[in-house]
């Protein structure tokens, strides 16, 4: 059981003060394993408040280098990260913040010949990912191993986000494979307003907090939506499919997909 | 059914609320226990926290000077 150092205790007593955290509720968070794919737009707030939080063991997997592009929205990389490994950047942000803490980057991207090994080791999967495929290939394999997961994603001043636990409806009930290419943005159309990451991703971090705290109620079932223009915040029911290829009795989907990126590889 | 004392005389809110929450979580259920505590903003503080916070605050008693006791039941 906790077993807090007097440093400790000082640096987590907002949450110990919170009826529905407490000392349990932080050691729970001690003990938690998140695994963060992605350490760009969304990963940056979600690696920073979940390091701030006590998460006992983040890991960040990214196999991108940090571009100038990145820093109008990434406030996890400095200037004068720019060229080195995201995962890395990140994970030194994590130490220098927290460092009890124990950050693990992998310099890699999610795969199907990858994920499964990387998953299980974690208890909760953040995507933080910009991309159909593996926000699909994430969806699969933590509905095929039971691990719960926040989906998260953002464009122009728009983003939608949904947690999903074992039994909750997944993101194939929503959408049943990543869309045609001619629906994914393009270029001209992948612009984002910075702080937009920060409000999606710090809402997908406080879903972990509550995830393993079990403070308040989860997004399960239900898609978070919001248009930073005039701030107008949504939730909208999603059920679960009957005929969902991953996540009903009989799923058609059994083994994990690369699905193939047909946008221009924008950064 | 035992008795367990904590001093937060020395501690500033809202440490002075931290440090009973993480004494009154490491006691068993039942448990009793008594917190010494400074007049003023901890005295009103302290017990009231305790109250909001579903814990049962049995007494709050005078033990000299400035010093309080607060009881409560974990």
């Amino acid at each position: 059981m906790f077993d807090f150092s007097e440093e400790e205790i000082y640096r987590y007593s907002r949450h110990i003060l919170l009826k529905d955290v407490g000392v349990e509720g932080q050691d729970k968070i001690h003990n938690a394993k998140v695994l963060s794919v992605g350490a760009g737009g969304l990963g940056s707030p979600v690696i920073l408040y979940l390091a701030a939080a006590g998460i006992g063991t983040i890991g960040i997997i990214d196999g991108d280098v940090v571009d100038l592009s990145n820093l109008q929205r990434q406030v996890i990389h400095f200037t004068k990260d720019v060229g080195y490994s995201k995962a890395l950047s990140a994970k030194e942000k994590v130490n220098a913040i927290n460092p009890h803490v124990n950050a693990i980057a992998y310099k890699d991207f999610l795969r199907a010949d990858n994920a499964m090994d990387i998953i299980k080791e974690y208890d909760f999967i953040v995507d933080a990912t910009d991309n159909f495929p593996v926000k699909f290939l994430i969806n699969d394999a933590c509905v095929m191993v039971n691990k719960p997961f926040s989906h998260g994603g953002i464009l122009q001043f728009e983003g939608q986000t949904f947690t999903h636990v074992p039994g909750s409806s997944c993101y194939r009930c929503l959408f049943d494979s990543p869309p045609p290419p001619d629906l994914v943005p393009t270029c001209a159309q992948a612009g984002v307003l910075g702080a937009i990451a920060g409000m999606l991703g710090t809402i997908q971090a406080a879903e972990v907090l509550k995830y393993f705290t079990g403070a308040g109620e989860l997004l399960t079932d239900k898609l978070l939506t919001f248009n930073a223009k005039n701030m107008d915040f949504k939730k909208i029911s999603i059920k679960k499919r009957d005929n969902c290829p991953i996540c009903s009795e009989h799923p058609t989907i059994t083994k994990l997909i690369d699905y193939e990126q047909k946008t221009c590889e924008f950064k | 059914m035992a008795t367990h004392t904590l001093d937060i005389t020395k501690e500033h809110c809202p440490m002075t609320f931290v440090k009973t929450k993480i004494k009154l979580a490491q006691i068993a259920e039942g448990d009793i226990l008594e917190v010494i505590l400074l007049e003023g903003e901890p005295l009103k503080n302290v017990p009231k926290s305790a109250t909001e916070q579903g814990y049962n605050v049995l007494d709050v008693s005078h033990v000299e000077g400035n010093i309080y006791k607060v009881t409560i039941k974990k």
